[in-house]
């Protein structure tokens, strides 16, 4: 677009034709004031907060509404212009109730600061102020009607962005009011978007309402630890009787893939921490019951019967069951574990996409998958499978407002009239479990066309249907775990052949990329390499088994047949999940590091209480490939992070852990020495460091010492440290990676969570529970609403 | 319904049907009706918008905007659909006339309409009628359908080629749909609050095609102008005032009534000689000269031309014609009451000065009325207004600021006689406590 | 739900007039609450459906017209305008008067469910004043003797 150039407050400001005169503004750091603008969202004027004087404009216009034209001189600020803001924010005073003190908002109130900044606080009114008591809309929703200022944020961002329309306007005047879509409460999808955008303390969320002060509260800003998109999510943490508790979590301040997005699970079901039932000892099975130990006693017990197990019936003889939600470090650290300790290949974790077939088809090309950002830019967007309104929030919120504000294609591929069918540009069905099919006919299998055609759609409407699309530029494909082995490599293949297409696999939970890539399979090492690989993993670490190891159906057969003498497994629940039968692993050893007694931790001989996401540090790889850091917000002193017990557990085993963790190596912390320090000086530097987030790499329980061996490592992990540490997304080349592996699809387990379940962590979530108990439709109602 | 009045002194256009059944439309035919859209049709439609440009019509919902000129604004060449929309919403205070066009006369705001429509070659009109008009409605809507039997509206009018299709639209009891933007919004059946413009309705309108909204009574006198001339038209009025206009005349009259006056009538006669003068003998107190949204006049201010430049010198407005005559035994405080209390109720509540300042002056007005109001009060009403004042998002703010400006500048002794737990000087005892408000 | 074969006839017509179908909502409600008496739940969820709109949306209308209602109200409506022109000529006292004579305040109806009183806005009768609107009947130039007269012939209209 031609740039417009216009005049305000005397500084010359040129922007791009089109752009609103309050945009403008802001690029030159000139703050104009206002309530019911908001970037992205439709236009108001409501608020009358924006108004400017434009030369040869009789009136004050609204800077929100204007768009500026060439040549416009512009005052954002004179007596004219702060009495009109003055007058607009006392009449907004006359019937707000001045109740701050006990307002959740108090001290991050845009009305506040409006007040402070234009000396409104004196009342000129003496009316009583029209009262209506507080309303409970859902679980986490509450409004408080008074204090509401009418801005229509709420209703824009549940509408517009979310494509929820759960918000109305109703009456008129001085009574209209924000009305929730069922009369006294909402059914929605739960996202508290309108509770975040809410520039007062009208809309407030059951979660944190009257817990905290803002500012008595630190911010740490992590990674979500539910779904595979890896929001960034701001948690507010504030002191607890043992260690820290989180009050609190948003986005406000814009600074992740998400912007300022979060779903249900990144704001609120971060609750699962503070369950009553967490377990908060080392448990040891003692005459067939497990009781509590001391970390000692565990520890001691568990390198014991390891060592035995490997010196009597070698590492063949102990399975290792790995996570999708402890972090890279942990991931590759286990593997190591498992790989250089126990000596065996028999790891494995619970697989939700076939990210080897993935690797294995990319292998070689360059410039083939997607950034969570590249979706909000795409010029068009094919979808395969999957529910991502569901399954992946952020992806939907991407998907939906590249369609909104971009005019971003969307073609739809599914079995099921999924949610997102409503910024479909086209929408085509096809029978459930035709998707490697429908794949192989992308890559130019003209054949499939016939079994296609069952759905709605004939052949020559496929054929065009496949032409529309060569003709898309940029075209991002995102395909579900429907999709998987030679699929994928036929997907790659149609995409390689477009101009600037791009990939995006989908898997389930927070880490399934990243316990993948960091290669938590009997066959594969980090970066999918083959098991034999003589290669940089070899010569860096001490011997290793180089024969395939089991997977998770290997293990259990394998316990069956009462030769696996111990099973380690580390945050996951197989028998749950697989409904594996528990009396397999009656003569086995079995060690689980976990937060819940779930069915595997049930019956194991020895418990380890575990530190969840939110209580350590280290990465996530999203399901994307975005590589981004994670910070250690909570904590319980009573726990340890799943890293540290590992380590522990092999140090209890004997294994110098030099050869495990290389600390010490790598970029080294400023341990004092720079200052000519004692070294009681250098200990209590390196206590500050660790209370700044800064990791000094000097114990064996830091991550950052792995996170050097992996960007050494594994291939296409070596993206800008500085910037992963300064909070940002680093895109991982999975292209570099590789041969990857053919595996077997039944292996394969997606985990079919909904907006309101996120696994184990969602079943001890008060929060998400609630919600599910609340709703008196069933999800797809709301979807359709 | 409503019965008519007349003077000797009225200039019968658009009103020289009414009471004979113009109705009926082979009466309405006899009465040279249909003549002029033929007329028009048989013109280039620039010749038909410049016959009303210089006819001197201005718009008579209360903005006065020259007709002819904002039917100019509408592109030649548009990709979406035009249309053209009849403003019936009548809700000003103070105003009844369209009811009565629309009562004795609907065939000529049907040709009104198809004269717009084929000026700015639109091919789809609507005439929104307020919904407490029902029984109008239905006369609208047999007149439509009688239309329609006889060919001149729907496919190939008047065998012409022109399509055209003219629909009857319903209000359902708001005031604020009657600005035009508030009132698009109604016709898509969505709350009734305004756009944001620019864009206008003539580039942007309804369903987002360039579009025509002019009042019931202006278009109704188009017809009339096209069989007339422009300079007949033109000449029964003053400059830049063309033709003649209905006053609503109500309140404290002799013989209050509509009355079809030329443009420029001077309001001192209008009060005292049409309308017959003040009862029982009592004198004037003030003079609301264009419907509740106006200033009103003091006794000194009536002598001055009813149009709409010279009320504007004379600081107030001709707005939709609606004269209410106040005599002395009226509160002013309580005037100024009703009158906020008519817009507290008619916000749409989208922007906060007009949704708060009206709240908050119908609160301290009541108060004040019942006789607790305090000095500062006074001042703050007026502060109060002049926040409002040009500041709101749509016109109704200025439309509640202005008048009550008015009130409190030209009659602060009344206000100051309230003070001091005094009774309203004008209130029968008790009458004060039993004040109904309006709730919502 | 069913509504009358008029209704369902100008329905049907009036969808057809506009190139949007939500465009019929405001009329087609108030024909629809003059058929049954009041918006209920019913009925909105009816032309919710029908014009492709959630009940949400519909409630969002109808509670911004003020001739719109979802409660029940009584068989005649009896609307008092007390706008300045009515004021002027007795408007209030017509008011206070119906409110006496029938037992009821503003919105309040009386126990037969035979009348509803109403202050309401101006009804465009200024030059008529005072008057007085009973459901979409005018009554114009009042006095309360004439207005006993209108209140008795609607109840003998009523109860036969
Ligand atoms: C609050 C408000 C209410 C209005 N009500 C009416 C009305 O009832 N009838 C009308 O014709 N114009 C009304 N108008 C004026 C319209 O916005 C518009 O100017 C007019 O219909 C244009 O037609 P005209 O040019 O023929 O006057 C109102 C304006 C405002 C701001
Ligand atoms: S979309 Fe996924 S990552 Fe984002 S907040 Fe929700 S669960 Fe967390
Ligand atoms: S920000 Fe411009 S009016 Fe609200």
């Amino acid at each position: 677009m031609p740039d417009v150039n216009i005049t305000v407050d005397g500084k010359k400001v040129t922007a791009p034709a089109g752009t609103l005169l309050i945009e403008a503004c802001k690029s030159v750091g000139i703050e104009v004031p206002s309530f019911c603008y908001y970037p992205n969202l439709s236009l108001q004027g409501a608020c009358r907060m924006c108004l400017v004087k434009i030369e040869k404009m009789p009136k004050l216009q609204t800077a929100c509404t204007t768009v500026i034209g060439e040549g416009m001189i512009v005052t954002t600020d004179s007596d004219e212009i702060r009495q009109a803001r003055k007058g607009m924010v006392e009449l907004l005073l006359g019937n707000h109730p001045l109740d701050c003190p006990v307002c959740d908002a108090g001290g991050e109130c845009e009305l506040q600061d409006m007040t402070f900044s234009y000396g409104a606080a004196e009342s000129k009114y003496i009316e009583p102020k029209n009262h209506r008591d507080e309303q409970q809309w859902s679980p986490v929703v509450y409004f408080d009607r008074p204090r509401c200022i009418l801005c229509y944020r709420c209703v824009r961002v549940c509408g517009e962005a979310m494509d929820v329309w759960a918000l109305g306007v109703q009456n008129r005047g001085v009574s209209s009011i924000i009305a929730p879509n069922k009369e006294d409460h909402l059914e929605c999808e739960e996202c508290g978007m309108c509770i975040d955008i809410c520039p007062v303390g009208a809309l407030t969320s059951g979660a944190y309402r009257y817990k905290t002060r803002p500012w008595e509260m630190k911010h740490v800003g992590t990674t979500c630890t539910h779904c595979a998109d890896g929001c960034k999510t701001t948690l507010g943490v504030r002191r607890a009787d043992a260690g820290m508790e989180i009050v609190r979590g948003d986005n406000r301040d814009k600074s992740g893939i998400n912007n300022d997005f979060l779903c249900i699970k990144g704001r609120y079901a971060f609750d699962f921490a503070e369950n009553p039932e967490r377990i908060m000892t080392p448990l040891i099975r003692r005459d067939g019951r497990l009781t509590p130990a001391t970390w000692e006693e565990a520890f001691a017990l568990i390198g014991r019967t390891f060592r035995e197990i490997v010196d009597t019936h070698g590492g063949s003889a102990i399975g290792v069951v790995g996570s999708n939600r402890i972090t890279n470090e942990e991931a590759y650290l286990l593997q190591k574990f498992a790989r250089v300790v126990l000596d065996t290949n028999n790891i494995d974790h619970h697989r939700t996409a076939d990210f080897p077939a993935f690797a294995a088809a990319l292998s070689g090309k360059p410039g083939l998958t997607a950034s969570m950002r590249d979706v909000y830019n795409a010029a068009a967007m094919l979808l395969i499978g999957n529910d991502p309104t569901n399954r992946h929030p952020l992806l939907a919120y991407q998907i939906r407002n590249n369609v909104r504000l971009h005019r971003a294609k969307l073609h739809i591929v599914n079995s099921q009239e999924i949610k997102l069918r409503r910024q479909a540009t086209s929408f085509a069905a096809i029978p459930a479990g035709g998707e490697n099919v429908l794949a192989a006919f992308l890559a130019g299998d003209d054949a499939q066309a016939e079994s296609l055609a069952s759905g709605g759609m004939n052949r020559d409407a496929w054929l065009s249907w496949r032409d529309k699309l060569h003709a898309e530029p940029n075209l991002v494909v995102i395909f579900g775990s429907e999709v998987h082995g030679q699929g994928i490599s036929a997907l790659v293949k149609f995409a390689a052949a477009l101009q600037g297409a791009k990939l995006i696999c989908l898997g389930d939970y927070a880490n399934s990329r990243g316990a993948a890539d960091m290669g938590l399979y009997p066959d594969l090492l980090p970066g999918y390499l083959p098991i034999g690989d003589p290669g940089k993993f070899h010569e860096e670490w001490s011997a290793m088994p180089t024969a395939q190891g089991l997977d998770l159906r290997g293990m259990v057969q394998s316990a069956q047949a009462r030769n696996l003498r111990a099973l380690y497994v580390v945050g996951a629940n197989p028998i749950g999940r697989f409904e594996i039968d528990p009396y397999v692993f009656s003569d086995s050893f079995v060690v689980v590091q976990e937060m819940f007694l779930t069915e595997t931790a049930a019956i194991a001989d020895v418990v380890l209480p575990a530190a969840n996401a939110y209580e350590k540090a280290g990465t996530f790889t999203n399901t994307c490939g975005d590589l981004q850091q994670v910070k250690k917000a909570g904590d319980k002193t009573e726990t340890k992070s799943d890293f540290e017990m590992i380590v522990r557990i092999a140090d209890a085993m004997g294994f110098d852990i030099r050869h495990l963790v290389p600390f010490g190596r790598g970029v080294r912390a400023d341990m004092g020495q720079s200052r000519g320090a004692q070294s009681g000086e250098a200990d209590r530097h390196a206590v500050w460091l660790q209370a700044n987030n800064l990791e000094p790499k000097l114990s064996p329980f830091d991550p950052m010492a792995i996170l050097d061996e992996i960007q050494r490592l594994v291939p296409g992990y070596d993206v800008s440290r500085i910037n992963l540490l300064a909070g940002n997304d680093e895109h991982t080349r999975l292209s570099a990676c590789g041969p990857g592996a053919m595996h077997d699809p039944e292996l394969i387990v997606p985990a079919d969570d909904t907006l309101f379940t996120s696994g184990t962590l969602g079943r001890y979530s008060k929060t998400l529970n609630s919600v599910i108990e609340n709703r008196q439709v069933p999800e797809s109602e709301v979807a359709a609403d | 319904m409503a019965e008519l009045v007349s003077h000797p002194d009225e200039i019968k256009v658009v009103t020289r049907r009414f009471g004979m059944g113009a109705t009926n439309i082979d009466r309405y035919l006899e009465l040279d009706g249909y003549k002029a859209v033929q007329k028009a049709l048989a013109m280039p439609p620039d010749d038909v918008i410049n016959l009303v440009k210089n006819s001197g019509l201005r718009g008579r919902g209360g903005a006065g905007f020259n007709t002819g000129m904002k039917w100019s604004f509408v592109p030649k060449q548009s990709p979406k659909p035009k249309y053209v929309l009849c403003n019936g919403d009548e809700s000003e205070p103070g105003t009844c006339k369209d009811r009565l066009i629309f009562e004795h006369d609907p065939h000529s705001v049907i040709e009104g309409v198809m004269i717009a429509a084929i000026a700015v070659q639109s091919h789809a009109g609507y005439i929104y009628i307020r919904g407490e008009y029902r029984y109008l409605s239905v006369i609208m809507q047999k007149a439509l359908q009688d239309a329609y039997a006889r060919g001149f509206l729907g496919k190939n009018i008047f065998g012409s080629g022109y399509d055209l299709d003219i629909y009857w639209h319903g209000g359902a009891g708001a005031y604020e749909v009657g600005e035009e933007s508030a009132l698009m919004e109604s016709l898509e059946g969505k709350r009734g609050i305004p756009r944001i413009r620019p864009p206008f309705p003539a580039v942007v309108g309804l369903w987002g095609g360039p579009t025509v909204i002019n009042n019931a009574e202006t278009l109704a006198s188009v017809p009339h102008i096209i069989l007339g001339g422009a300079e007949w038209y033109a000449s029964l009025g003053t400059p830049k005032n063309g033709g003649t206009r209905l006053f609503c005349l109500s309140g404290h009259l002799n013989r209050p009534g509509v009355y079809e006056l030329p443009m420029g009538y001077n309001l001192k006669k209008m009060i005292y000689e049409v309308g017959g003068g003040i009862p029982n003998g009592r004198s004037l107190k003030a003079v609301v000269p264009g419907g509740s949204s106006t200033p009103a006049l003091k006794p000194e201010e009536i002598d001055v031309a009813m149009d709409f430049d010279a009320l504007m010198k004379a600081g107030s407005m001709l707005g939709s014609g609606g004269v209410v005559v106040l005599d002395d035994t009226t509160c002013m405080v309580k005037f100024a009451l009703r009158t906020i209390k008519f817009y507290q109720h008619e916000s749409c509540g989208w922007c906060i000065p007009c949704r708060e300042g009206t709240d908050w002056l119908k609160k301290t007005l009541t108060r004040f009325h019942q006789g607790a109001g305090l000095m500062k009060d006074i001042d703050n009403i007026q502060y109060l207004s002049e926040n409002m004042l040009g500041r709101t998002f749509c016109p109704l703010g200025d439309a509640a600021a202005m008048p009550t400006i008015a009130f409190v500048k030209k009659w602060r002794k009344e206000f100051e006689d309230h003070l001091e737990g005094r009774p309203c000087p004008f209130e029968k005892e008790g009458a004060i406590e039993q004040l109904p408000v309006l709730s919502h | 739900m069913k509504f009358s074969e008029e209704f369902e006839q100008r329905f049907a017509e009036m969808v057809t007039h506009y190139p949007t179908k939500r465009s019929a909502l405001v009329p087609t409600l108030l024909y629809a609450q003059d058929e049954v008496g009041f918006l209920s739940d019913e009925v909105i969820s009816e032309l919710a459906s029908r014009l492709a709109l959630t009940e949400l949306e519909v409630r969002n209308v109808i509670s911004y017209y003020s001739m719109l209602t979802t409660k029940p109200r009584g068989k005649f409506n009896v609307q008092v305008c007390t706008n300045i022109a009515c004021m002027l000529r007795g408007g209030e006292e017509l008011l206070h008067h119906c409110s006496k004579k029938l037992g009821i305040g503003h919105k309040g109806t009386t126990p037969d469910g035979m009348f509803t009183l109403e202050e309401v806005e101006c009804i465009g009768a200024c030059s008529w004043a005072p008057a007085v609107q009973v459901n979409y009947d005018f009554h114009e130039n009042l006095t309360t003797e004439k207005m006993d007269k209108v209140l008795d012939e609607y109840k003998k209209r009523g109860t036969q």
